[in-house]
């Protein structure tokens, strides 16, 4: 007994004395990456003004436009370098890979795409996305827009805010873990743990494992992105909503319009812009959603996504990288208008400046 | 107009008062959720098993059982088998209501009661303490059951984050995530923040070109980038012989997959710097370096925190990247990664999801009410413009 007990408590020392290293290891790492970023700008701008030193004469006139030219390429050229491995690559490589079988080596032409408009687990996924689509940005723009307009009216608002916003800094894993634990299940006839079936049985109701009920399950896993995304609405909203011009308020008071009317007449009309920036940022946010499915059922009973869907092909029995690269261009494609959208008013911007 | 009512002598509108009571319920809705985890996370065990967190202050009331004395501890009393003892735990604070020897009905004898049990008499007092006499000498090895109510006062404890923390391996993942979240927060902002300059005070071709496939880049979705990264990283492992799954790597993926925005919300920022701050140094013979080194950097810092705070809780809380690029092994496993697997294999053991959990959103947390005026800045900066 003590023998293993002396084990137990070298292990731990070992252990202790391994996180330590690790903790050394991560800080020089730190050190050497920061280092090294430090030493490559600082050393090429370096190297670039002793090699095209600026001169007097036609010579030196060119050496001096030569370096012009080249500095932008040193600023840029790491930034370009992992833009163009970690996303350019890899979506042109996604793509290709979908007319790919499995392990990427025999073209398969349209198969996976026609395999995908067949298999029932990716359509369940497709009609799944979609209500996740029209249920979370409307109900977390809606909450978000209700907060706003309700805590800038009242004192402690700031305080109401801060709290609301607060799901944001949690992770969607430990979101998970908080919202399975509102949900937990026990038998009709043990007290309830879980904050939702106590509150039911608390009506007199029978408790029911809510996740596992197909369909409506979806819902009760969408109520957990509703109640991380609803702090980032709010704050959004808010912002535009201080912007509104008083004098139109002030005007519809004086023709004798209530709270209710002013807000919707007046005020929302004058934020569309940004709801709608809002409603498109969380759609974008649940097309990608995967956490919260993986952590709560792993699609089962009926709770499949796109991406976990996507995760499962590539791991499962060794990982089918052509389904898998197909349900991501499905991802993709669903993304496509959102990004034609951005371009756009990046260039209209643009053009204003 | 509308009407008032006088609340603490105040007078308000009725209006106003729904917009409390309502905010009021939404702002709990919210944070009971959150609320609740905290609190079941330094319960008692047993009793975060048996009651809802809501009742965490009351006394709790459990059923429980016990043996009283061993045959052989009973001595003869005026011609009746006694025998004393205590079926509690010393200090275990709990208090007996009722006794039985039915499990069927442990609260069929008030405590203090004497009471007719099947072999003789018992009496069980509120501190455990009891009498047992029978008739005749008991036999066998072992004493008879005993059934019991008990009301257990609250208790709260660390136990339950002491066991995660060392038990659980949670600590050594919580070192983990760190290991993974500091390089892959400080990366990232270094080369963006020489980007973003290019982009905003530098003249090259198709400079305006590069900006847009930035503005393109930013909502292409992870899933994208996973298939063939995983596989780049697996043929670069083994050309190297360590391994597609290193520390290395994930700083890198994450790097990659922060700068478009970081680039962004960036170029946002120091594009919009004074012009003449930038030409007067031009003319002084300062270098595009030494401006952006003297200059432009210092001035970013706000820039700069809100990026920061931005990537650190991303890194913090993902949960694919790690998947993809870490593996699950002690010494790599990430806080997140660690959390899922214990939903699965613990998964009613809430002692230990809620304190892991609770590890795992502390930093967050932290982060996020400290800075949170950094945080909303970039969130502000980043999405009304861009999406």
């Amino acid at each position: 007994m003590s023998g293993r007990q002396e084990k137990a408590g070298h292990r731990r020392g070992g252990t202790e004395a391994r996180m330590i290293a690790q903790i050394f290891n991560a800080l020089i790492a730190v050190v050497i990456a920061v280092g090294g970023c430090v030493l490559y700008f600082a050393g090429t701008n370096w190297l670039l003004d002793r090699f095209l030193r600026p001169e007097a004469g036609k010579a030196g006139h060119r050496k001096t436009k030569r370096r012009t030219q080249v500095r932008p390429w040193l600023f840029l050229g790491p930034a370009l370098l992992f833009l163009a491995i970690y996303l350019v690559y890899p979506v042109i490589d996604t793509f290709r890979l979908s007319f790919y079988g499995p392990t990427g080596e025999a073209l398969v032409g349209l198969a996976n795409y026609i395999w995908a408009s067949r298999d029932a687990d990716f359509l369940l996924a497709v009609r799944n996305n979609i209500l996740w689509l029209i249920f979370v940005p409307a109900a977390s723009t809606g909450f978000g827009l209700a907060i706003a307009a309700l805590a800038d009216r009242l004192w402690w608002g700031t305080i109401a805010k801060s709290l609301i916003f607060m799901p944001m800094a949690i992770s969607f894993v430990g979101a998970s873990v908080i919202w399975k634990f509102v949900y937990d299940f026990r038998g009709p006839d043990t007290e309830q743990i879980g904050a939702l079936n106590a509150l039911v049985m608390a009506f007199g109701l029978e408790p029911q494992a809510w996740i596992t009920i197909p369909f409506w399950n979806n819902f009760f896993l969408m109520i957990i992105l509703v109640w991380i995304q609803t702090g980032f609405a709010m704050v959004i909203l808010s912002a535009a909503l201080r912007g509104v011009p008083g004098d139109t308020i002030e005007s519809a008071h004086l023709d004798g319009a209530n709270e209710l009317q002013i807000f919707f007449r007046i005020m929302v009309p004058q934020i569309a812009g940004t709801i709608m920036v809002v409603w498109t940022t969380i759609t974008f946010i649940v097309l990608k959603v995967f956490d919260i499915v993986l952590a709560m059922t792993n699609g089962q009973w009926d709770t499949e996504v796109l991406a976990n869907l996507m995760f499962d092909w590539m791991f499962r029995g060794g990982g089918d990288f052509g389904r898998g690269s197909t349900i991501a261009m499905v991802i993709m494609f669903a993304v496509m208008p959102v990004m034609v959208w951005n371009i756009r008013n990046f260039r209209a911007e643009e053009n204003l400046r | 107009m509308s009407a008032t009512i006088r609340i603490f002598g105040k007078r308000t509108t009725l209006g106003t008062l729904t917009a409390h009571l309502a905010l009021l319920a939404l702002v709990a809705l919210w944070t009971a959720p959150t609320l609740g985890l905290f609190i079941s996370s330094l319960r008692d065990k047993d009793q975060l098993i048996n009651s809802g967190w809501w009742t965490a202050l009351s006394t709790n009331q459990q059923a429980e059982r016990g043996r009283l004395a061993a045959p052989d501890a009973f001595v003869e009393e005026n011609g009746r088998f006694v025998a004393r003892g205590n079926v509690l735990e010393p200090d275990s604070g709990k208090t007996i209501t009722a006794f039985s020897d039915n499990f069927r009905d442990p609260g069929a004898h008030p405590a203090g009661q004497t009471a007719d049990v099947k072999d003789g008499t018992l009496r069980i007092d509120g501190d455990g303490a009891y009498e047992y006499s029978t008739a005749e000498k008991p036999e066998g090895r072992r004493g008879d059951r005993v059934f019991f109510e008990v009301e257990v006062p609250p208790r709260f404890t660390l136990e339950n984050y002491a066991e995660v923390l060392a038990a659980e391996g949670v600590g050594q993942s919580f070192i983990n995530t760190f290991t993974v979240a500091i390089p892959a927060t400080f990366i990232p902002i270094l080369v963006a923040a020489f980007a973003s300059y290019a982009f905003s005070w530098m003249q090259f071709p198709g400079r305006r070109y590069l900006f847009i496939v930035v503005v393109a880049l930013l909502v292409v979705p992870l899933q994208m980038s996973l298939i063939p990264l995983l596989r780049l990283y697996n043929d670069v492992g083994d050309a190297m012989g360590v391994g597609a799954k290193t520390y290395l790597g994930i700083w890198l993926a994450h790097t990659g997959f922060g700068l478009p925005m970081a680039i962004y919300l960036l170029r946002n920022y120091i594009g919009t710097l004074p012009r003449d701050i930038i030409e007067v140094a031009r003319i002084d013979g300062a270098t595009h370096f030494e401006i952006f080194t003297r200059i432009v950097l210092p001035l970013s810092i706000p820039a700069l925190a809100s990026f920061a705070i931005f990537q650190f809780l991303w890194v913090w809380n993902d949960l694919l990247v790690a998947l993809v690029f870490l593996g699950k092994t002690d010494n790599q496993i990430v806080l997140t990664s660690k959390l899922r697997e214990l939903l699965g294999s613990r998964g009613d053991n809430w002692e230990i999801l809620t304190a892991s959990a609770f590890v795992s959103i502390a930093v967050p947390l932290a982060v996020f009410f400290s800075l949170q005026r950094f945080f909303v800045r970039g969130l502000l900066a980043g999405s009304v413009k861009g999406g």
